[in-house]
């Protein structure tokens, strides 16, 4: 299988000389999810901003996608990032509109986005009246809207409750499976990246760099009782003694 | 059904009007009685129910040197909006326009206007032309800096995501900071509304101008240089009703504008 998206040495020094990539390896295959799982402060956001084009490495190779074409990216942030002036249809509809793409025109494609993400009933809401849950659901939408190649994902669920955080990783799940977009999900949650992921990244603290991979060898779609499977049990000690030994090596 | 909530909300916003209305009467009402009672001259405090029957007497002028008031105010105002938010446009666009030209429009804010005004009056022919200069002054830079803050204060992702979306930069500056800026903006309208009138009061008395195309400043002076006490409170309350209605005006205006989504007009 040819990678999606792949790192080689790269190395992202930022000013004041601090250095949050030291060196990072990685490949993700083409309709593979990935979970990049670390400490926070090792430079996992680097790395994601470095595969979407918003940062460059100061050494190293940054490949996206084949090279004649480029993929659709998408990014969905830590927090839900819409615009609050915009209704639900109106944040789902920028990526097009920014396209080219009129309203009239983006419809067809919103509609059946929204009702992937169970926002339906809310296209014409503000975002202040959503819940957590619900606005990271629209921000989903508005990634998947441009049905992209390679799916970004930033601690997205890091800030909600637990049940919804359950909820929206199963549904990520099934939206994953039935595109098969290339998936780099980004974690600090050992568990969460052991129920996603067909691959866990582990990456050491400050300054980052890939120390540890985990094939996760179980069968999609993963429902609730994955979670209490013994593989998964392994899979989580082996990441968190992994994610111990990153944190224990000292600082270059 | 009516809530036990929404009844105390009602309430409170009967209570927000009716209090300082129950003030304003005690007050006038005191003042009559005081002006009554002590026998006070006019021509040293004049009754409340001397000065409106004085504002009746010589609506006529009064009401032509307030409409002065209030097209330079606006008008000031006006400019100020378009020159503020053009210049801030220019700022975010480029760094060096911006550190070339702040240090002046600081100059131009810090520097009271009284003092300003003079060499204003003698070198712009136009009186009318130096009061609205006069009055853009004090009411420009409150908008500008607003505006600028503003445009700087669009979200750092959502920058990013129109980065990674290939936006142009003027869908940009339309989406993203155009929106981004308006409560800022508001907020500086707001502050700025009240500045003009100020502005356009000072110069006035500044330049102590005569005749036909003046404004209320210009009667205020009148009136005292005859120590007409009634007239010149006459004209007064006309400049603070101007002041309180622009005021409640862009109110208004920060309501309809951000009512829908921004925390600082949402119920």
């Amino acid at each position: 299988m040819a990678a999606a998206v792949e790192l080689r040495g790269v190395v992202r020094r930022f000013r004041r000389g601090v250095l949050a990539l030291a060196g990072v390896d990685l490949a993700v295959g083409a309709g593979e999810f990935v979970a990049l799982l670390g400490p926070s402060g090792c430079g996992k956001t680097t790395v994601l901003r470095l595969l979407a084009g918003l940062d460059s490495a100061d050494a190293g190779t940054v490949r996206v996608g084949e090279a004649a074409t480029a993929p659709v990216l998408s990014y969905v942030f830590q927090d839900a990032t819409l615009m609050p002036w915009a209704r639900v249809f109106d944040n789902v509809w920028l990526p097009l509109r920014i396209g080219g793409v009129s309203r009239a025109a983006a419809e067809e494609k919103i509609a059946p986005v929204l009702q992937a993400v169970g926002l339906a009933e809310f296209a014409q809401a503000l975002p202040h009246e959503l819940s957590g849950g619900m606005k990271m659901r629209a921000s989903i939408a508005r990634a998947l809207v441009t049905q992209p190649d390679v799916l970004l994902l930033d601690e997205p669920f890091a800030a909600l409750d637990e049940i919804t955080r359950q909820r929206l990783n199963r549904d990520l799940l099934e939206l994953w499976q039935r595109q098969r977009f290339t998936c780099v999900f980004v974690t600090h949650s050992v568990f969460e990246a052991a129920f996603l992921a067909q691959r866990l990244l582990v990456m050491s603290a400050r300054p980052g760099r890939v120390i540890a991979e985990l094939p996760v060898a179980a069968p999609q779609p993963r429902s609730g009782a994955w979670r209490t499977d013994a593989r998964y049990l392994e899979i989580c000690r082996a990441a968190s003694a992994a994610l111990e030994s990153g944190l224990a090596e000292p600082a270059a | 059904m009516t809530s036990p909530r929404r009844v105390a909300e009602t309430e409170g916003t009967a209570l927000r009007w009716l209090l300082p209305t129950l003030v304003l009467l005690g007050t006038i009402a005191a003042w009559e009685l005081l002006v009554r009672l002590r026998g006070i001259p006019h021509y040293i405090l004049p009754a409340p129910s001397l000065v409106l029957a004085t504002l009746a007497a010589n609506f006529g002028s009064l009401a032509q040197a307030w409409w002065f008031t209030i097209k330079i105010t606006f008008g000031a105002l006006l400019l100020a909006a378009a020159g503020g938010v053009l210049l801030a446009g220019v700022f975010a666009l480029s760094r060096t326009v911006e550190l070339a030209l702040v240090p002046y429009a600081v100059v131009l804010q810090v520097t009271p206007i009284v003092a300003i005004a003079p060499l204003i009056l003698i070198y712009v022919d136009s009186t009318t032309a130096a009061l609205l200069i006069c009055a853009w002054i004090v009411a420009f830079f409150p908008i500008l800096s607003n505006t600028v803050i503003g445009l700087r204060a669009a979200d750092p992702n959502l920058r990013d995501l129109f980065r990674l979306y290939r936006a142009t930069p003027w869908q940009r500056l339309r989406w993203l900071l155009a929106p981004s800026a308006l409560p800022y903006f508001v907020a500086g309208l707001k502050v700025s509304g009240g500045l003009a009138l100020i502005g356009a009061v000072v110069a006035e008395f500044a330049a102590g101008a005569a005749g036909r195309e003046t404004g209320l400043a210009s009667r205020i002076l009148e009136a005292s240089f005859r120590t007409d006490m009634p007239r010149m409170y006459a004209a007064l309350l006309l400049v603070a009703a101007t002041g309180v209605a622009i005021y409640l005006l862009f109110n208004l205006l920060a309501r309809l504008l951000l009512g829908r989504w921004h925390a600082t007009e949402r119920d």
